[in-house]
């Protein structure tokens, strides 16, 4: 019955395809999320609940940060207009799902690339934009000065359903230290705890660390420790099994990054299309037909540059001029001793 | 004739197995489009994340299914403590609202008005961010009768310390065993020869001697183990030794047995105004005690009315018990259908056996309810 039933519809489509074959490209012809996205007129975006600096909404609504800038850079590119986001606020525990799902078609939000979540669930890890770790955040006056002095019995905040808590226990355990994790879902509740005193640490990714130590009662009386325990790439996610939509997001964050290497901004872009530089060139869309390759017109990465701006403005005007990380540490480009490298668009 | 009747009845059965093949057939073809396997296996596999309260013994290195097992223990003693300080204050201020004191009555009133009138996970929040922020640090905590320390890490209280545990548990069986066969003795005493037996007095010896003879004879023996201050860093302190209940336990305790008991209260009060005024006064004029009134008259006519609503109310306290997740007490659904959901990806399957499972709960409940409801209820002769 069912093969009979699938056998009808791949026929009927196959008609379908032969049909409308001249007025659309292969690739968007192959991508049902891209034609969904241009039908919709907005990018469906996964973000955080709130963490500065990466995805964050002001009191107006809007939102703000280097995982923001990821969605609006393919909003440029796909419709040409970095404002066309539609963000969903998602915790940790529900974003994988959300993604799978469909009620989101980019998952941008501080997301930790791992094998599992890469092979196992479904999901496809377009890149990594930010090069983070895990960290511990302490009382200054509590005299810790390194995860070395921790003791047996410390009680340990963080947020739940993230790599974080196995890290946690990894990390202890080779320490052979006893530990009590108290696990929250929302990032709030987590700050909200170790302010009171619930918890003697307060462990995370140390981007998040910083940025949420903005909104304890004190900032001043807490520190983060040196020590980083575990690697953290984070980076876009994507459904897996669209792999003309999953190359548009890893070539607008590619874009992004290589923009800035070759000194491309959202102020000299127009410019740079008359550069000597061919590479250059092709970056601003005035040589080759990359655009093509995706689905796109030709000035898709212009764009993306123009409204969104490179790699570097966008960590500026969130990450460093908010004061959450001035120092760009591993996320400095590859030319200038960070390992920020992308392959090249070409 | 008979096909007439069965056919509507098919015709709903066959919609029913569409409706759900369909929808698993979705599933499967959403499910193998995205790359997604399905299966159980998961279960055996190393958790690798600990859990911070656990009634047994549990590390990374045990299977999900034991964390599964943490997570569903930890809801049941959850509900089980809630169960019964919802029921105690229940009943408590369900008949101070039929008071003829005013004090005793308005208070009452404004308390079933307040708490049940603010939604629930509201109250968890305020119960546990206001514990926090009220209790002292471990180091500045005043010890209750010199043992009890009640802290922001949580209420450390004294451990019993036991040798031949079981021991001492079958004897208390025993005792239990015992009072079964006294009061049925009794109750047939009264039934053929009108005397009455001091059943309650017997009970209570049974259930110390008993106890106390396994310790005399049956080689039991308890020691206790008070907590001690344990120093972890310049400024913070924990306690060591003894037993830790977590704050978020008792907060969400608290706050799931004071939004209930309200609830229950009104089954109370309604149970007890449901027993007509003629039947207290026939019972007083054949010349019961007011106890007895109570105790064989009306409280045997009000359970009738206040069992099958307050069962609701159980079950509504087991299923809100799933709000633990945002205060961090380990329950099924933040070690489950959370942190493990999270670490393995299986949503389907994790939410089913999740649903599966606060299903068998509350029907575990109503079950025994009903049961109950049964057993009290008129029997006609």
């Amino acid at each position: 019955m069912f093969k009979l039933v699938k056998r009808l519809t791949s026929f009927v489509a196959m008609f379908a395809v032969l049909f409308t074959f001249t007025t659309e490209t292969m690739a968007a012809k192959k991508s049902k999320t891209l034609k969904n996205t241009q039908k919709k007129g907005f990018v469906r975006c996964g973000v955080s609940q709130g963490l500065p600096g990466f995805s964050n909404a002001d009191a107006a609504g809007n939102w703000t940060g280097v995982d923001v800038d990821v969605c609006r850079a393919v909003a440029a590119a796909v419709l040409g207009d970095s404002s066309k986001v539609k963000f969903t606020p998602l915790s940790a525990k529900e974003r994988f799902t959300a993604l799978t799902s469909n009620e989101i078609d980019i998952l941008s939000r501080n997301t930790t690339w791992t094998l599992s979540r890469d092979a196992d669930i479904g999901l496809t890890f377009v890149g990594v934009n930010f090069y983070d770790g895990q960290g511990f955040m302490v009382r200054k006056n509590s005299g810790i000065s390194s995860v070395n002095d921790f003791k047996a019995g410390v009680s340990a905040c963080t947020n739940l359903g993230t790599t974080t808590e196995l890290n946690m226990r990894d990390f202890f355990n080779s320490k052979g230290i006893k530990y009590e994790p108290v696990t929250f879902e929302k990032a709030d509740e987590v700050v909200a705890a170790y302010d009171a005193g619930r918890c003697d640490t307060y462990t995370t990714d140390k981007s998040g660390l910083a940025a949420q130590r903005i909104k304890l009662s004190n900032p001043d009386d807490h520190m983060v420790l040196p020590e980083t325990i575990s690697k953290e790439p984070l980076g876009p996610v994507v459904r897996q099994g669209d792999s003309v939509w999953e190359d548009i997001v890893r070539w607008s964050l590619n874009t992004m990054i290589e923009a800035e290497e070759y000194g491309v901004t959202s102020a000299n872009a127009d410019m740079m299309k008359t550069s000597d530089n061919p590479a250059v060139k092709r970056l601003v869309g005035a040589e080759g037909e990359l655009g093509a390759a995706l689905g796109l017109d030709n000035e898709w990465s212009l764009r993306i540059i123009k409204q969104v701006g490179n790699y570097g403005e966008s960590y500026k005007r969130n990450i460093a001029d908010t004061g959450i990380l001035p120092d760009r540490g591993p996320n400095e480009l590859w030319t200038k001793g960070g390992i920020l490298y992308v392959p090249p668009a070409r | 004739m008979n096909f007439k009747k069965i056919l509507p009845q098919l015709l709903t059965l066959v919609v029913v197995i569409l409706v759900f093949g369909f929808f698993s057939y979705n599933a499967q073809v959403n499910m193998e489009n995205r790359g997604i396997t399905f299966g159980y296996g998961f279960l055996t596999q190393e958790s690798s994340f600990d859990v911070q309260f656990s009634l047994i013994e549990y590390d990374g290195s045990h299977s999900y299914f034991r964390a599964y097992l943490v997570g569903l223990l930890n809801t049941i003693l959850v509900s089980v403590i809630g169960i019964i300080f919802a029921t105690i204050i229940g009943v408590v201020v369900g008949i101070a609202r039929l008071s003829s004191n005013y004090l005793i009555e308005r208070t009452a009133a404004i308390y079933v008005e307040f708490f049940r009138n603010i939604p629930l996970l509201l109250q968890i929040f305020f119960w546990y961010f206001a514990a926090l922020r009220a209790l002292p640090l471990p180091e500045k905590a005043e010890p209750m009768f010199g043992v009890f320390f009640l802290t922001i890490k949580g209420f450390f209280i004294p451990a019993f310390i036991w040798n031949n545990l079981d021991i001492f548990i079958y004897s208390v069986i025993a005792a239990i065993i015992a009072i079964f066969f006294v009061r049925a003795y009794a109750k047939k005493k009264q039934e053929n020869q009108g005397t009455q037996t001091p059943v309650l007095l017997i009970s209570i010896g049974l259930l110390i001697i008993l106890p106390l003879l396994s310790f005399l004879l049956g080689g039991v023996d308890a020691s206790i183990e008070i907590p001690v201050i344990e120093q972890l860093s310049k400024t913070s302190f924990t306690y060591k030794g003894g037993l830790k209940l977590p704050p978020e336990l008792i907060s969400l305790a608290l706050a799931l047995s004071l939004y209930t008991a309200t609830f229950i209260a009104e089954c109370v009060r309604a149970g007890v105004q449901g027993v007509s005024k003629g039947q207290k006064e026939a019972a007083a004029s054949i010349g019961l005690t007011p106890n007895q009134v109570l105790k064989l008259v009306v409280m045997p006519q009000a359970l009738r009315i206040i069992i099958p609503p307050t069962t609701n109310q159980y079950l509504n306290l087991t299923k809100n018990s799933s709000l633990a997740a945002a205060i961090a007490y380990p329950d099924l659904v933040l070690v489950f259908a959370g942190t493990a959901l999270m670490q393995t990806g299986r949503a389907i399957e994790i939410v089913s056996i999740t649903m599966l499972t606060y299903l068998t709960l509350s029907i575990t409940i109503s079950i025994f309810m009903n049961w109950y409801n049964k057993k009290i209820a008129i029997k006609e002769k």
